[in-house]
């Protein structure tokens, strides 16, 4: 409960003191479409933000900007005091990133993993033993610690990757869509030590997801992006309350980002294509459409499933922001 | 397996076709120390895909976002692939002692073969990251791997010599990495071997191509996880 009490403390106080994340204006643009399309906001250091929207809505490359993967197109965003775009490098000894996919590696064990990153961030050889026993305690993983990671589960492995991120103990933890693929119970053991490690080192969480239920009972504020603009930004009962007494962040998410759809005729994704065709004959893929988009297997999703006849009319194009988010 | 058949099917046909033989020795003599800086070349131009491979799975993600130095992720590459390039010279020298070339056992000779090998591999398989950043996909990968070899290989001294070669081709041989490896291995892995360039020149050109190519691949990495 005290806990709470602090991170509300600290969500309220982020207009005020000093965000430790700050987007401006910030814009990224792939040729003719804009993936990013001059979102701001802030976010408070120890708060829990959560990025949610549907594929290609721009959260990823969104992600790819804060963590120094990707240079903005334009505007600005400061991590911790420090721009991503200037300084690099020391923007990224302030955050720790844990990707999509399961990235440890599965040949070395969870310890040789860890050592392995306690070079990466540069933490001096006298430390290292220490911090990767206190990490991996942290994480429940001591008694693991010796065995390879191909035989870890999926949340176990997720739970290393985020020991592995936090060793140097940064002062933002991004983390994108970090239990796709977990059953229920690795899901919950990802957030408990995620919150534990948040109690601990103070860091403020900045995480993709689906899961609107888990984003609602995980996080202090959370921003819905679509189309590469912020469609609403607050704490998840501020959301609902504009929907009315008893809507869920379900209905707030398909009420933003369907309106969205409506309005500019662009569909989150493609439908498949037909799997048989007749060659030089009737469909052809629209020109618009770069051929990097063509991703199988693709998950379907409900509100691609009506959209195709906007597709084979040709009316879906690339700045409608239907290509795959992988880019 | 392919520097095998290179040195047994290659090199003993070759032997005896006149005016191959450079200097001193047989032609298999000649040919084995190009043979062991092919394999090299090969297993190197190729080491690029693992960084795509990272790339795939996100592991170079997590890589870049570390605040270590790119040029500390690139160099560590460079000498991972120069341990693969040791592998194969052990796999060569057996196979080349087992067909009579007249080997130099030396412990200063094998340790100078060794650091050229190291020099090499880390130059043409950080030459290949460069590449990899350029076309970022696998398919692509292989296509241009595939069309690069070729021209390193032959517009090099390894199979023939240089006294025999047209002069455009021999200009063109000077400008190639390739033909400093061989000159430096041709004079320290044969007991009667001698260099044409000079062991010092050979150092120097694979250490400037070796700077270069990591200064390039320096600014080129994080275009991969873009």
């Amino acid at each position: 409960m005290d806990a709470l009490a602090t991170r509300e403390k600290a969500a309220q106080s982020a207009l005020t003191a000093g965000a430790i994340v700050e987007a401006r204006d910030l814009t990224r643009r792939f040729g003719a479409l804009t993936a990013v399309d001059h979102i701001s906001f802030s976010i408070a250091p120890g708060e829990v933000f959560a990025l949610i929207g549907p594929n290609g809505a721009g959260k990823s490359t969104l992600m790819k900007m804060f963590t120094t993967l990707l240079p903005p197109t334009s505007g600005q965003a400061i991590i911790a005091g420090f721009d991503v775009a200037q300084q690099p490098q020391q923007v990224r000894s302030h955050i720790g990133y844990v990707p999509q996919v399961l990235s440890a590696d599965g040949e070395l064990t969870g310890y040789e993993n860890m050592l392995l990153s306690a070079r990466l961030y540069l933490i001096p050889a006298a430390e290292r033993a220490g911090k990767v026993a206190a990490a991996l305690a942290m994480m429940h993983l001591t008694d693991a610690k010796d065995r390879l990671v191909q035989t870890y589960s999926g949340g176990m492995a997720r739970r290393l990757e985020i020991a592995q991120s936090t060793l140097h103990r940064p002062a933002v933890l991004f983390m994108d869509e970090p239990t796709v693929g977990l059953d229920p119970g690795g899901r919950r053991a990802v957030w408990e030590h995620v919150e534990t490690l948040q109690r601990e080192i103070g860091a403020a969480v900045v995480f993709s997801t689906h899961y609107m239920d888990e984003a609602e009972a995980v996080c202090d504020r959370l921003a819905l992006i679509s189309g590469g603009k912020v469609a609403a930004i607050g704490t998840p009962d501020e959301l609902k309350a504009r929907l009315g007494a008893d809507a869920s962040l379900d209905d707030v998410f398909t009420e933003l980002t369907g309106a969205r759809i409506a309005s500019t005729g662009a569909v989150s994704r493609p439908p498949r294509p037909p799997q048989r065709r007749r060659r030089g004959r009737s469909w052809r893929r629209p020109a618009t459409i770069s051929p990097r988009c063509w991703r199988w297997p693709r998950p379907r999703s409900p509100s691609c499933a009506t959209t195709r006849s906007s597709w084979s009319a040709g009316r879906c194009s690339r700045s409608s922001g239907c290509c795959c988010s992988a880019r | 397996m392919q520097p095998i058949l290179w040195l047994l099917l290659f090199g003993q046909v070759m032997a005896h076709v006149r005016g191959l033989n450079a200097g001193t020795g047989s032609y298999l003599d000649f040919l084995a120390p190009g043979i062991l800086a092919q394999s090299v070349l090969f297993v190197a131009i190729f080491y690029g895909l693992s960084a795509i491979w990272e790339r795939d799975l996100g592991v170079l993600h997590r890589y870049m976002v570390s605040p270590a130095p790119r040029s500390a992720l690139v160099i560590g590459k460079a000498l991972a692939s120069s341990v693969r390039g040791i592998s194969q010279s052990i796999v060569i020298y057996a196979c080349a002692a087992l067909m009579g070339v007249a080997l130099s056992f030396s412990l200063i000779n094998i340790a100078g073969v060794l650091a050229f090998i190291v020099l090499a591999s880390a130059l043409f398989s950080t030459f290949s990251l460069i590449i990899a950043c350029i076309v970022k996909t696998r398919e692509r990968f292989m296509g241009v791997g595939q069309f690069l070899t070729m021209p390193i290989f032959f517009a090099s001294n390894a199979i023939y010599p240089l006294s025999i070669m047209p002069p455009w081709l021999r200009a063109t041989v000077r400008l190639n990495p390739l033909s400093y490896q061989v000159d430096a291995l041709r004079c320290l892995m044969l007991s009667a071997g001698k260099s044409e360039f000079g062991l010092g020149t050979d150092i120097g050109a694979l250490a400037f191509g070796l700077v270069v190519m990591i200064f390039i691949a320096t600014r080129m990495y994080p275009r991969l996880t873009q």
